[in-house]
């Protein structure tokens, strides 16, 4: 699964009107870099859960889960991992 | 000087001198108007407002004007009231519920809510609220609604975004439904219509493009929420006008500034919104008010964002070029 694909696609067309840049790399900070906003957050949202079945609860709504490509990618990547076995 | 608190404390008298001759000198000598308009809704804004401009035009130039509609709350009209007392104006008062019923907005926003709440009804209050965390976690600015039913039971869901959308959208009828009001009053009388933002409100993008900011000159629109309680001491206006909590008066269930807009209490933004507009380094900044240095970043991050994100509602209309004059 090409969990960083996946999100730059959905991104650039999205938030870039289709038009991939070189500016936007894995670890552009969106919100800095002006390419989201808080709605835009409301849509990151929307769409990790539909695209990859994962629920973001209301304390993993922050930057470092949500806020570049590469931070979406390692956040799916343990939302997605099973829990270590208990001792 | 270093970065404390006491870097936001005025000279009342000097402000005030300062803010009621330029009210004078914008509204009669820039825009040409014999007198102000001012939509006073029983806060604090709207009254330190109020309170400037019979001071420069005198009660006799000054028409205040309360909307009220369906979601307001009645303890906003008696505040109104009581203030309009204390300055010997008379309010008129003209409810805007009608005519945001015949424009959908009460409907659309409603539909809007039950696509979260399906049990969303009548007698049921409905709010938008942010999360806690800006300065902790620096959690992301994501809405949810929040109902209170008429049993008591409330609810509260993550909101989608088109849901969210639309209650936004809906909502802000009331901001613009006064706009309109308030310009009839402002050129039948042929006035200015004086807006009462504060400098949080204004810098951070709280308010309604051509809605609430839909006025001719806003005087206390670069002083902080913490000086506009300052002056409105220094006014003498009503205690409990003065101690009351700043709401939105926006959403049926009543809701606080903080709540929905600002994530931080004004003793704690106002001081942080000033380090950062006076480029104060995170580390000063963090030491003058006992916070963190990550917790006043995060801080000055949610500014940046808020700031870029409303930007727009500060310029007027964009044109394909530059006009020769």
């Amino acid at each position: 699964m090409d969990i960083a694909g996946t999100v730059r696609a959905f991104l650039v067309d999205s938030f870039l009107y289709g038009q991939d840049s070189a500016d936007l790399r894995e670890d552009t900070s969106l919100l800095a870099a002006g390419h989201i906003d808080s709605t835009g957050v409301l849509e990151i949202i929307a769409f990790l859960e539909s695209s990859f079945g994962v629920s973001v609860e209301p304390e993993e709504m922050v930057p470092e889960n949500l806020d570049s490509i590469a931070c979406i990618e390692r956040y799916v990547l343990r939302k997605l991992s099973p829990p270590p076995p208990s001792a | 000087m270093a970065f404390t608190r006491e870097s936001l404390r005025i000279d009342c008298r000097r402000v005030c001198a300062e803010v009621i001759a330029a009210l004078q000198q914008q509204v009669r000598h820039r825009l040409r108007r014999r007198g102000a308009v001012v939509c006073v809704s029983g806060g604090i804004d709207s009254s330190v407002t109020a309170a400037l401009c019979v001071r420069a035009f005198g009660p006799e130039r000054v028409r205040a004007l309360a909307l009220p509609e369906r979601d307001s709350s009645p303890e906003s009209l008696a505040y109104a009231q009581l203030l309009c007392n204390h300055l010997a104006l008379d309010l008129v008062v003209e409810s805007i519920g009608a005519a945001l019923e015949a424009q959908g907005c009460y409907a659309r926003r409603d539909d809007a809510v039950r696509a979260a709440i399906p049990e969303y009804g009548d007698g049921w209050k409905m709010k938008l609220v942010l999360g806690h965390g800006l300065l902790e976690t620096g959690r992301l600015n994501v809405f949810r609604v929040r109902a209170e039913g008429p049993d008591g039971v409330t609810r509260e869901e993550r909101v989608s975004l088109d849901s969210y959308l639309a209650i936004v959208a809906a909502t802000n009828m009331k901001q613009r439904t006064r706009m309109v009001r308030a310009y009839y009053h402002a050129e039948a009388l042929n006035y200015a219509h004086v807006g009462s933002h504060n400098r949080d409100e204004y810098v951070l993008g709280f308010m309604v493009r051509y809605g609430d900011i839909g006025v001719d000159c806003m005087p206390i629109g670069l002083l902080y929420k913490t000086q506009v309680y300052e002056l409105a001491a220094h006014l003498g206006l009503p205690e409990v006008i003065r101690t009351q909590t700043p709401t939105s008066d926006t959403y049926s269930a009543q809701q606080s500034q903080e709540e929905f807009f600002f994530a931080l209490p004004f003793s704690v933004l106002d001081p942080l919104l000033y380090a950062w507009e006076h480029d104060v380094p995170a580390p000063e900044a963090a030491m003058g008010l006992g916070l963190s240095a990550e917790g006043v970043e995060r801080a000055y991050r949610d500014f940046e964002s808020k700031v870029r994100s409303t930007q727009h509602m500060r310029e007027l209309p964009l044109l394909v070029g530059s006009p020769p004059r």
